[in-house]
């Protein structure tokens, strides 16, 4: 049993980010990065599959800059057993990332495909559907409990109503939602220990793939600015106002 | 309020920038320590302290510990807390990877624990406690104490406490009184009263491994008659498992004005079979080598403090409005400009941060010097680097720990009566940091130590390094025009040190009271004119790279800087005034008068 986890290296959850001059893109000069807080979850699960002994050996992908290299050594650390690199300076959207990792599912054929429902930086929700699409594979999405068995898995989805479980036949693609657990802490010998695991690079450019962005970014801004609350005085007022002024009911 | 965040930009430019990473990757031993390694552990351990143990910060110090009947429990979330904490190896740091350690440098590991002292200082006294006991029992226990208790020790299963202190000895340890008597089977049985018992007893681990100081019926009276013993709270069975209680009981825990969530015990030592550790008679020679080891780790707790406190006065300031700017409105806006305008204000926070990052660059040399007395390959390297541990160590303990207790003071200051009150958490920090100047000798031993035992110390040696380094790097930037701002001052501060060195050498030599009265003032001037130093060479970075990537961090690398030169190292001045008048006025006061 094999498991491919895709991390995405983010902004760290604990900036404040800000909006460029240009209003081209967020600022990213001198922010912390980190490894995106879904697929953290991502390899925390494949590691707990690990240690309850259903898998054998998890490989860890990143697409992206040299940079990425950290964010795999993160993972490697947490306990992920080797790293791969897909290396591009370029834009890549989630059709691109799709295709990529398609192409290492082709090349390390995994069982299992494990990665965030979304990354925080462009909220896309995208990626995971569109592997299993290119793959042909089961998808299941916004899992909070996976149950593996031996050719299937259970997933526990959460959607608007509330929980389904499904049953997917292996090899499958599932995509990891808040609660499905907790990342444990590295162990700091763990972040020595990672330095020494193996961690390939591939140039994406020399794959062939095209990863050309179907999006443009016409502009990007600040939320608008919050508006001070108004106190009620009844629960009559309240709908009053609703219904007339906000017009939601 | 009071949300630490460990200070990981300043910290990796002290590591990558001040000190030299490729000369601590050169050192045996450390060999794989890469720039990059230390940023993730750095950041991991970051992290730990910020999410596990500053949540607890507020809530150990309102609960306490708790005394049922000889029982101690530590305040709630705190045993789960000690158990991620050992988990993922943050107690093992420095420890020998023999025993299960990660034997890391103790420049790498100094910031790691800056940043638990920050988020919980009273958490962090259970592990360091236990270091200490380690760091003993690695240097002079024989192979099967270190057999039978180090590897525990080093995984945070057991802990461990230094038992020191008695009721009527506390400096003057010859006083001691706790018997040792020598059984057939090589082992001792002790008994007798300890005070002060930092983690003496407590919940969080299986066992407590205790080391005591005391004296076997033929031994010498005073100092020279200490011997040193391993006392098990539970004893340890041939196959390593737990055995009966052995006669170690909690007689009560203090009611403190500061680390509430610190269990510091009264400890009764009852026939309680102990082992010697080291030679006969020579207990204080192993407890001073564990004590300059620990002191390093004192002064970082009072850097620790004073960073949190930092960071609580400058949200602060931000967001507190009230008043106008003297030059005018600032924030038209509103109807009152942030108390950051107010140049009384600004004099406390620069203040603060003058003298955390001059504290946070000048024990980061100490630790770079430590790893280098004990991993250098050069015994002529070692030594010298020894020599300036000899002679830094009071003065890291003491002035970091006056600054840890300073700095925290302003801070409380800055929020006013917000300050005072215990919602904030800033009054915590002043409570909290109280301590160190006290504890693992007080400060102002720390300073009798320094002027009159390291620094007449064969013939004035343990001076050389520091005094050196400190006039190497003044001929060596003297044409450097750019940084006259720095480098006058710095010479003028470095002269006067010299100077009243030399006059106190003089003087001590007829009256042992002139050594005495100027103790305290000479260890602040000394360490004003290490900070100084280290201003210089930071602003000297800074005008390297104001002008590049994160040109905002350097430039108030020489603002701040040019604060410090201008605003606290003239205290120099006044100290030199100060011991230059010499012990009269102090030693000739009628004693009835007092």
């Amino acid at each position: 049993m094999k498991i491919l986890v895709a991390v995405k290296r983010v902004v760290d959850y604990n900036v404040k980010i800000r909006v460029n001059a240009d209003n081209s893109a967020v600022d990213l000069a001198n922010v912390k990065m980190s490894i995106n807080p879904f697929d953290e979850i991502a390899v925390e699960e494949a590691i707990r599959i690990k240690e309850a002994n259903k898998a054998d050996e998890i490989i860890v992908v990143s697409i992206g800059p040299k940079e990425n290299q950290e964010t795999i050594r993160s993972a490697l650390a947490l306990g992920a057993d080797r790293g791969l690199l897909m290396q591009t300076d370029e834009e890549t959207q989630p059709l691109a990332v799709a295709k990529i990792l398609k192409y290492v599912v082709e090349a390390e054929s995994p069982d299992l495909v494990i990665l965030g429902k979304q990354a925080i930086d462009d909220d896309s929700n995208q990626t995971g559907q569109m592997l299993s699409a290119l793959m042909n594979w089961p998808q299941g999405t916004f899992a909070s409990k996976i149950d593996l068995m031996d050719n299937e898995v259970n997933v526990t989805r959460e959607i608007d109503g509330g929980l389904e479980t499904i049953r997917l036949k292996l090899p499958a693609v599932i995509t990891t939602d808040l609660r499905l657990n907790e990342p444990r802490y590295a162990k700091l010998p763990n972040i020595m220990k990672a330095k020494k695991k193996p961690l390939d690079i591939q140039q994406v450019s020399e794959t062939g793939i095209d990863i050309k962005p179907r999006l443009t970014t016409i502009k990007v801004t600040e939320p608008a600015q919050r508006s001070a609350g108004i106190k009620v005085s009844s629960v009559t007022e309240l709908v009053e106002k609703l219904r007339n002024e906000a017009k939601v009911i | 309020m009071a949300n630490y965040k460990t200070p990981l930009r300043d910290m990796r430019f002290v590591y990558n920038e001040l000190l030299d990473p490729e000369q601590i990757q050169a050192l045996p031993g450390f060999e794989e320590i890469s720039s990059d390694l230390v940023e993730a552990l750095l950041e991991e351990s970051a992290r730990f302290c910020e999410e596990q143990l500053q949540p607890l910060n507020r809530s150990g110090d309102e609960e306490g510990c708790h005394f049922d009947n000889g029982n101690v429990t530590t305040p709630e979330g705190f045993k789960e807390a000690y158990n991620g904490f050992c988990e993922i190896g943050l107690n093992s740091l420095t420890s020998d990877p023999e025993y299960g350690g990660q034997g890391l440098p103790r420049s790498v590991a100094t910031f790691a624990e800056e940043a638990m002292c920050g988020a919980n200082f009273s958490f962090s006294l259970y592990p360091g406690l236990t270091a200490g006991a380690i760091h003993s029992i690695e240097l002079y226990g024989s192979d099967e104490l270190k057999k039978t208790f180090l590897p525990n020790m080093v995984d945070g299963s057991w802990s461990g406490s230094m038992c020191l202190t008695e009721p009527h000895c506390g400096t003057d340890l010859g006083l001691c009184r706790t018997k040792a008597i020598p059984q057939d089977d090589n082992s001792y049985l002790l008994s007798g009263t300890k005070m002060f018992i930092t983690a003496g007893e407590h919940d969080l681990t299986d066992n407590i491994i205790h080391l005591v100081l005391a004296r076997t019926p033929d031994a010498p009276d005073g100092i020279k008659g200490i011997s040193l013993f391993i006392v098990p709270k539970i004893s340890v069975t041939k196959d390593g498992s737990l055995g009966e209680a052995n006669g170690v009981s909690c007689g009560s825990i203090e009611h403190k004005m500061g680390i509430h969530a610190s269990a510091t015990c009264v400890m009764n030592f009852d026939n309680a079979k102990g082992f010697l550790v080291g030679n006969l008679n020579k207990g204080m020679e192993a407890m001073f080598v564990m004590m300059n080891n620990a002191r390093l780790g004192v002064g970082i707790q009072g850097l620790g403090v004073a960073e949190a406190s930092y960071q609580g006065a400058v949200e602060y300031a931000r967001d507190r409005l009230q008043g106008r700017a003297l030059t005018g409105v600032k924030n038209p806006d509103e109807k009152a400009d942030p108390i950051l305008v107010h140049p009384d204000v600004r004099r406390m926070l620069l203040t603060q941060r003058a003298l955390i990052e001059g504290n946070r660059a000048l024990a980061a040399w100490v630790a770079f010097e430590l790893d280098v007395s004990h991993n250098h390959p050069d015994e002529k390297r070692r030594k010298q680097a020894n020599d300036f541990i000899v002679l830094m160590t009071p003065v890291v303990k003491s002035f970091m720990t006056d600054c840890g207790s300073e700095v925290s003071n302003i801070g409380m200051q800055v929020l006013g009566g917000h300050g005072y009150i215990r919602e904030n958490g800033m009054e915590q920090y002043v409570r909290d940091a109280r301590i160190a100047q006290i504890y693992e000798g007080t400060n102002g031993i720390q300073a009798l130590d320094l002027l009159g035992r390291k620094m007449p110390e064969h013939f004035g040696r343990n001076m050389r390094p520091f005094f050196h380094a400190v006039r190497n790097y003044i001929y060596a930037k003297e044409m450097n025009y750019e940084l006259k701002d720095f480098l006058i001052p710095l010479a003028k501060a470095f002269g006067r040190l010299q100077k009243i060195t030399a006059v106190l050498a003089q003087r001590g030599m007829k009256n042992p009271d002139e050594i005495g009265t100027a103790s305290s003032d000479y260890l602040r001037m000394l360490a004003l004119v290490a900070l100084a130093h280290q201003w210089a060479r930071m602003a000297e970075i800074g005008m390297q790279k104001n002008k590049g990537d994160d040109g905002v961090f350097y430039q108030a690398k020489i603002d701040t800087a040019r604060f410090y030169f201008e605003r606290i190292l003239p205290q120099t001045g006044a100290l030199f005034a100060t011991m230059m008048a010499g012990a009269k006025s102090t030693m000739s006061f009628n004693d009835d008068a007092f």
